[in-house]
């Protein structure tokens, strides 16, 4: 008998919750750091194809990417896919000079593996696409990804 | 000295406080990888340089008219049969004449002499064509593409090629079959 009323007697210590702020805090700075806010505005509706197909771009920094697709503000600018780059609308005469600068961001070391990412919408006509390919083309940009989402249709 | 003691912060809702800034950065954070279909565009194209001439039984024709429908090796087709066919005219055959050529190429990573097929893929889309049927177009052939490393990775080294870990293994298997698709400089037929 004398065992249980020893134990009755100490009674279950509280845990010990002092150090609950700071695992908490570590993981939120874990995700404070890895969040990646959206550096562009998208002028552009984009709704990209599936594929199953796909590969995974590997290092983000070397990635740079051309939207294509209809405006958002389809009022006033109609529903014409059109090409974004950076954060402003742009013609293919502008695709030269932005790979240029694309370039010029880059480590010269790095220069040579940079990827330009097509995000463009699926009902977007191939014309415009193939115009900026060859512009792409032209300025030695051979490394392409058309981005899809992974998936069956 | 009267001094009152400073009562002690009472932090028992700092958890809490951390609780939801970690949930909104939880919520906020897309952990999306971009992906897509890798392709290298060719270089451009020189003035002086013709056309390189290539047989006609070793050229597939793809082609994509601006209402989105399929025409393989001239008659209509749709994408559904597009991996078969690409398989099947890619595949060795012997004394064959409506099949592509082949070479014998002693492939250094293997170490062993293979059968290569001459034959290619020729796709051609109008510039009225959506991406979105570019898009299935591409990526049927890049399915048949990966089917035939599968294939010959499992006879080789009994892996499906995505399993392989050695990266010598990968190479030798990319070196062996290539992918072949060659995508004609566009034609406006069907308008915009």
């Amino acid at each position: 008998m004398s065992r249980f009323k020893s134990k009755k007697g100490k009674g279950s210590a509280a845990i010990n919750t002092s150090s609950l702020p700071d695992i908490i805090f570590m993981l939120l700075f874990f995700f404070m750091v890895t969040t990646v806010m959206r550096e562009v505005t998208l002028k552009v509706k984009l709704k990209l194809p599936m594929a199953t197909e796909v590969q995974k771009l590997a290092k983000k920094s070397l990635v740079s990417y051309i939207y294509i697709g209809p405006p958002v503000n389809s009022k006033l600018l109609g529903t014409n896919s059109r090409i974004q780059l950076n954060d402003m609308f742009a013609t293919v005469d502008n695709i030269q000079e932005f790979v240029a600068q694309e370039r010029e961001d880059r480590e010269e070391a790095d220069r040579k593996y940079i990827t330009t990412s097509l995000k463009v919408d699926g009902m977007t006509k191939m014309g415009i696409v193939t115009d900026v390919k060859q512009e792409l083309r032209k300025a030695g940009a051979l490394k392409i990804n058309y981005s899809t989402r992974k998936g069956d249709r | 000295m009267a001094r009152r003691a400073s009562p002690e912060i009472n932090a028992g809702s700092m958890a809490d406080i951390a609780f939801l800034l970690l949930i909104f950065f939880l919520v906020t954070t897309t952990m999306d990888v971009d992906s897509g279909i890798t392709r290298r565009l060719p270089p451009p194209a020189l003035d002086d340089v013709d056309d390189v001439p290539v047989k006609d039984r070793n050229v597939l024709k793809v082609l994509i008219n601006s209402h989105d429908r399929l025409l393989i090796d001239g008659k209509p087709g749709n994408v559904s049969m597009l991996k078969a066919k690409v398989i099947d005219f890619m595949a060795i055959h012997h004394n064959d004449d409506s099949y592509p050529e082949f070479t014998i190429k002693y492939i250094k990573e293997l170490g062993l002499e293979m059968e290569m097929s001459k034959g290619i893929i020729s796709l051609k889309n109008d510039r009225g064509t959506s991406y979105e049927m570019y898009i299935a177009v591409q990526n049927e052939l890049a399915s048949a593409f990966h089917s035939m490393k599968d294939e010959l990775s499992l006879r080789l080294y009994g892996l499906k090629f995505d399993q392989l870990i050695n990266k010598d293994e990968t190479k030798a298997i990319n070196k062996a079959v290539p992918v072949r698709v060659s995508e004609a400089e566009p034609e406006d037929i069907g308008g915009k």
